[in-house]
């Protein structure tokens, strides 16, 4: 079995795991290459439908061409669709210029914790990488939330093999992470292997190409020609500049990410 | 273009410089973005010290401050040979479940050692642990060399210690090699202050490891993960773990020694003829017999691979001790039953590797033990050193992990 194949496995293998622990769970699908690549691999460990409902968190902030790839892909794929918003929050003006880290936590986190608790999910899967950030490296494949949502980093269960955690205690969700194992490069190679379709951001432009896709307002392109999938994976083999360099909640302070992480952002 | 990736867990004692090691490693080979270094100068210097390359590593905020690793991490980089997924462990008792966590999940291990303290406690645990859970290529590193002014004395002292050590746990070292991690002095070149030194540099090392790599069993086992309905049929979905599959087998289902055949295999977007281990599939039988999570199938000539009885070694991971005759589960691939210990046979001090002789009906927190385990019911099991998924389990009480096990 070659590379990329070993990591489709054992993503299919993850997800369902997840499925037959849990039926109540959910994909989280933000249109980014990395969660996109794990619906596909979703559709491929459910034979081509999947079981569940696909959340996408929308911010209202999103890059037009980020909805007009979930409505044409939900449609060609058949996807039970959920959209996630925090209405309230978004009409009372809410946004990246009050403050990034307010913003981040009501438009992504709390919107996802009423989705949870609406459609009662016991489980959500999640696209995060090791490689993208160091405190994303810390993760586990199955990590628990309790109800406040809090991530206990300091206080993380034990995960031996592939024998995942089997149930819930006191908390309220599991997070299930079946593309940890994955690498940026990986995720390029796959998709041009498998021909996934991704949204025309990840290629340049005027000599500008996004790297990593949140939202519009603070996310800004990084230099490159790479307009093909080829180039980008060449691009990838050499580049020294991170792939989240363009991701501003990352930036603000050194522990944003971990602050965000440890209230439940993804 | 298919590149060999390698697994690699770094262990050792509290302060033996595991995350240093993999910070110069990645410095040296040009594994970083310039923005990280950058960072990490910036953090240390607003911690008041000097430019910690550990922190490329240690990034949550709290392990920066006490400059210990909590928990375990992983950071990746290639040499022109392969590339390396390393793993970071925790070098504290009290984390141990963090280390164990990422030693599952490597096929090397590294064994780190302070040259000016020696074998310490950890550095006895780690090791005992690594062998316990099958890794055989492992490379000493004996650190801080630089503290010792590269002194040969010193280093081969330490040498001949750990080699007693491991040959205790029957285990070999590929390497043991000097480094100052620190100064990055044998990480990725030889350097004139080790002139004595014959060997490859730590880097080199790595590249000359040959990975293991599991011997293709040939019976077929596929333990049953989910029975999905999918167009009226039920397909049956699990991961090959061993032999392989035709349409038209003849397989058993055990526990139950229900019969029957394959009528189809499928890969979604494939038409497969044949899989085989490691492959993630599903099948659809030729009759309806009864199939939940946990069944396993294996060829008819595998009727006899059901147990309820079986030695092994255990790990023990919680504070509530594992008791004789209190009952408690075991997780062995998708099998889930429940277990007890019918007696202990053995109790080691997982670092001292003493053999323990009070409380003989318990094994407690960070103790190691042969047991004889009774199951409820009968499950497929393999020793380990025949097939890794069916010879480990995990066992647990109320849905916590309480300790480990490998099948001898």
């Amino acid at each position: 079995m070659n590379y990329l194949s070993e990591l489709e496995n054992k993503t299919i293998y993850i997800i369902r795991e997840a499925y037959s622990r849990f039926r109540n769970i959910s994909l989280l699908w933000s249109i980014g290459k990395d969660s996109t690549a794990m619906l596909w691999i979703a559709r491929k460990a459910f034979f081509g439908k999947i079981p569940f409902p696909v959340t996408h968190i929308d911010t209202n902030y999103k890059f037009k061409e980020i909805y007009e790839f979930r409505d044409k892909y939900a449609k060609i794929w058949g996807l039970n669709l959920l959209i996630s918003r925090n209405s309230t929050a978004i009409e009372s003006g809410m946004g990246p210029k009050t403050n990034k880290f307010e913003c981040c936590n009501a438009l992504k986190t709390i919107a996802l914790k009423d989705t949870i608790k609406q459609y009662n999910l016991k489980a959500l899967l999640l696209a995060i990488r090791r490689d993208e950030h160091g405190i994303r490296a810390k993760e586990r494949y199955f990590s628990p939330r309790d109800l406040n949502f809090k991530w206990d980093y300091q206080n993380q269960p034990a995960e031996l093999w592939n024998l995942y955690k089997a149930g819930l205690n006191d908390e309220d969700h599991l997070r299930v992470h079946p593309m940890l194992h994955w690498r940026e490069i990986d995720i390029w190679r796959y998709i041009e292997r498998e021909k996934i379709p991704v949204t025309p951001l990840y290629f340049a432009k005027n000599n500008l190409r996004y790297r990593s896709i949140g939202c519009e307002t603070c996310c800004m392109p990084v230099k490159s020609n790479a307009n093909t999938i080829k180039k980008i994976v060449r691009e990838l083999e050499t580049t020294k500049t991170a792939e989240r360099s363009g991701r501003a909640q990352d930036k603000e302070d050194t522990y944003t990410m971990q602050k965000l992480r440890s209230l439940g952002y993804m | 273009m298919d590149r060999e990736t390698l697994s690699i867990v770094i262990t050792g004692h509290v302060d033996h410089g595991k995350s240093t090691l993999i910070g110069r490693l990645l410095l040296e080979t040009g594994s970083l973005p310039k923005e990280k270094l950058v960072e990490i100068k910036k953090i240390s210097d607003k911690l008041g010290k000097e430019t910690e390359i550990a922190y490329l590593i240690d990034q949550f905020k709290e392990e920066r401050i006490k400059d210990m690793t909590i928990d375990t991490t992983q950071i990746f980089f290639k040499t022109r040979k392969r590339d390396y997924i390393i793993i970071d462990c925790p070098g504290h008792l009290e984390l141990i479940k963090n280390m164990i966590t990422g030693a599952t999940l490597a096929e090397t291990a590294i064994l780190i050692i302070d040259c000016t303290e020696g074998i310490m406690e950890q550095t006895r645990r780690h090791a005992y642990i690594i062998s316990m859970i099958g890794i055989r290529n492992v490379i000493v590193v004996i650190n801080k060399m630089d503290l010792v002014n590269y002194n040969q004395k010193k280093f081969i002292e330490i040498e001949t210690a750990i080699n007693a050590f491991l040959k205790t746990l029957d285990m070999e070292p590929c390497f043991i090699l000097p480094i100052s991690a620190k100064d990055g002095v044998n990480i990725t070149k030889k350097c004139s202050k080790l002139n004595w030194y014959n060997g490859p540099s730590f880097l080199k090392a790595l590249d000359m490891l040959k990975p293991s790599r599991e011997k293709a069993n040939r019976s077929l086992r596929l333990p049953v993960q989910d029975v999905y309905d999918i167009e009226k049929k039920r397909v049956l979905v699990g991961k090959i773990l061993s032999g392989s599959l035709v349409k038209g087998k003849e397989i058993l289902v055990l526990p139950g020694f229900a019969k029957a055949k394959i009528a189809d295999i499928k890969i979604f977007g494939k038409k497969p003829k044949k899989v085989s281990n490691r492959e993630n599939i599903g099948v659809t039988l030729d009759r309806d017999i009864d199939v939940k999570r946990g069944f396993v199938i294996v060829d008819k000539e595998s009727a006899n691979r059901l147990e309820d009885r079986f030695q092994c070694n255990i790990f023990w991971m919680s504070k509530k001790p594992l008791e004789i005759n209190k009952p408690f589960s075991i997780r062995c691939a998708t099998q889930e039953v429940n277990c007890i210990a019918e007696k202990i046979e053995r109790k080691i001090n997982s670092s001292t590797l003493e053999i323990v002789y009070d409380n003989p009906d318990k094994v407690g927190l960070n103790e190691s033990a042969k047991v004889s385990f009774k199951t409820e019911r009968p499950i497929v099991i393999e020793e380990f050193s025949r097939l890794k998924e069916l010879g480990r389990f995990v066992i647990e009480g109320d849905s916590t992990l309480l300790g480990a096990g490998i099948i001898t």
